[in-house]
């Protein structure tokens, strides 16, 4: 039902044949360089433009699908209080959800199409949430790590180049700081619980490591789109840097749970200042990214589903809508 | 009426109106994550969050004047079926948003009225419970008194689905109304609402949306009740065992 501009991609292509060397394009990257907000209706190379869908677009499609996995303890939260934080907090999801789908759809592009490709998996969404949440554990470790990563991510993107993207993630992050202070909350209540509590506790972390690493995408070397992403200052921190500080930063965190990181390999290197740790299963990574992890078939499932069962609502409030007008009319 | 009397009416009393607020806002939790759109499925779970909100007061508070030492969370999680003292209407599935979003609106309608009354009641917590209730509920009417006249007057499939959800739950609502003896003895304290008085205004609210929606009253249909003496119906079993499971699978334990 939402309403947008039309996708700008005819004028577009004339302005990609003009080339990275144009005027525009030239004054474009000075912008950039000097630290000037790009704005909506702003001159913009059209790959900048794609760049930006595809990324903020998986970036609101992660918030939405990442509502499941949590959903799935909202009916079994252990007490009035934690029901009312879960709740509170894949609400937030839902806002941060539509936040960016509105940030994007300044690109020209809107959030049924979005919706589209997310359904037919033309579109992305962060692999984590492809894993099944199976202890009350899990929504301790998702706060912690997952959203304990997106923060590491999120924040330094409060300063991307594209005015309405920054201007969500400032919204964002305010929220953010809640979801992993809640979810180290729950981590601390169950390692430090009774010995059933505190198996969940380690087999949570046992399972949501090395995924929780992954977010930070692939090693710079790999990354495709790094490069240009942090030219443009779409990005403002290569991966393995974030990933870096997240580990140094989680791990005396994972200490105090008393829990066990799951890598042998970890270890604290006084001449980097900072921990080494173990190879990461990037085949995994990729396994998961192309649909086949653990969860993703039941995640679009879940999201196809009621897609098509709400359609008659939507059908219906549009239908009402016109039928109000007509009458005004 | 010996005090014993007047406190074991009021924990009763108490866990009413608690149990109305916790059972349909575990039910309206279902929908998060699942909803027709992404707005529709905020709305739904600051529904539930605000349902939540409210047991937890009531609850609470029925723990405090039964004085056994049992909290909120005790009361929510660790009685079973035939404990449970919320009316029938709260406890049946979300089916689609239709069904849903009468059972909100049919629900809500009486709840609003109802802590309209209650903000005078000379039990204090309960008045102080009821004045922050209300801004939340009064939200919940309009929002789904909207929907229902959107979803009646939008197409013919939509028209059709809420009628069926009319017919569907109108048979519980007559038990919203229904008096007892702990209704009457603490209406006589000046404590209890008045049920018999909501039931005029909440024709009147609930008909004029639905004429607009131009949906029709089922005929004849028989009142099915039972829920506050703990006769419940067979959907409340499985609820409870969801949300009671970690309660009753670890007993005694923080999280
Ligand atoms: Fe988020
Ligand atoms: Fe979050």
């Amino acid at each position: 039902m939402t309403k947008s501009g039309k996708p700008k991609s005819t004028t577009a292509m004339t302005e990609s044949i003009t080339g990275k060397d144009s005027p525009e394009a030239k004054a474009f990257q000075k912008k950039i360089d000097a630290d000037i907000t790009i704005e909506p209706k702003d001159w913009m190379p059209e790959a900048y433009r794609h760049t930006l869908i595809r990324q903020m677009s998986q970036h609101a499609h992660s918030e939405i699908v990442g509502m499941l996995p949590e959903g799935n303890w909202i009916g079994r939260a252990p007490s009035l209080r934690r029901k009312m934080i879960l709740l509170a907090k894949v609400q937030d999801e839902a806002g941060h959800g539509l936040y960016l789908y509105s940030a994007t759809e300044t690109l020209g592009i809107s959030r049924d199409q979005m919706i589209e490709q997310l359904h037919s998996g033309s579109a992305k969404y962060s692999s984590i949430f492809n894993y099944p949440t199976l202890t009350w554990a899990d929504m301790g470790a998702i706060g912690w790590l997952v959203d304990g990563a997106a923060i590491m991510n999120q924040v330094p993107l409060c300063r991307t180049s594209f005015g309405p993207y920054a201007r969500a993630m400032v919204r964002i992050c305010k929220e953010e700081s809640f979801h992993q202070r809640q979810g180290y909350e729950i981590m601390i209540a169950m390692a430090h619980g009774s010995p059933a509590q505190k198996v969940m506790a380690q087999s949570a972390i046992d399972r949501w490591w090395w995924p929780s690493l992954m977010m930070f995408g692939p090693p710079d070397a790999d990354s495709p789109h790094s490069a240009q992403s942090l030219k443009w200052k779409i990005k403002r921190t290569s991966n393995d840097t974030l990933r870096q500080k997240f580990i140094d930063v989680t791990v005396p965190q994972a200490e105090f749970l008393g829990l066990e990181v799951p890598d042998p390999d970890l270890k604290w290197n006084k001449k980097r200042d900072h921990y080494d740790f173990g190879e990461i299963d990037w085949d995994e990574f990729y396994q998961v990214i192309s649909g086949n992890g653990p969860c993703n078939k039941e995640r679009l499932d879940a999201r196809i589903k009621a897609w098509e069962d709400g359609k008659w609502v939507r059908d219906a409030a549009l239908a009402y809508e016109q039928k109000k007008q007509a009458a005004a009319a | 009426m010996t005090n014993k009397n007047k406190q074991m009416a009021l924990v009763e009393y108490a866990q009413r109106l608690g149990d109305n607020s916790l059972i349909l806002g575990q039910r309206l939790g279902e929908w998060c994550g699942h909803g027709p759109q992404l707005e529709l499925d905020i709305a739904l779970t600051n529904f539930s969050l605000d349902m939540i909100g409210q047991a937890n007061l009531y609850l609470g508070y029925a723990g405090e004047v039964e004085g056994k030492s049992r909290d909120a969370d005790a009361m929510a999680y660790l009685r079973d079926e035939l404990e449970f003292r919320n009316c029938l209407l709260v406890e049946q599935p979300n089916g689609d948003f239709g069904q849903t979003i009468m059972r909100h609106f049919l629900f809500s309608t009486f709840q609003h009225l109802h802590l309209e009354a209650l903000q005078s009641s000379k039990d204090e917590t309960l008045a102080g419970i009821a004045g922050k209730a209300i801004k939340e509920v009064a939200y919940h009417v309009k929002f789904s008194a909207d929907w229902v006249r959107r979803l009646g007057g939008g197409t013919p499939e939509s028209h059709q689905r809420m009628q069926t959800a009319l017919d569907n739950l109108w048979r519980f609502t007559g038990e919203l109304f229904e008096t007892d003896g702990v209704d009457a003895l603490l209406l006589a304290e000046g404590i209890a609402v008045d049920l018999s008085a909501l039931q005029d205004p909440w024709n009147t609210a609930v008909q004029t949306v639905l004429k607009d929606a131009g949906l029709r009253l089922p005929k004849g249909q028989v009142v099915v009740s039972g829920g506050r003496k703990g006769n419940h119906s067979e959907h409340l079993g499985p609820m409870l065992a969801e949300m009671q499971f970690l309660q009753r699978a670890y007993p005694g334990l923080d999280w």
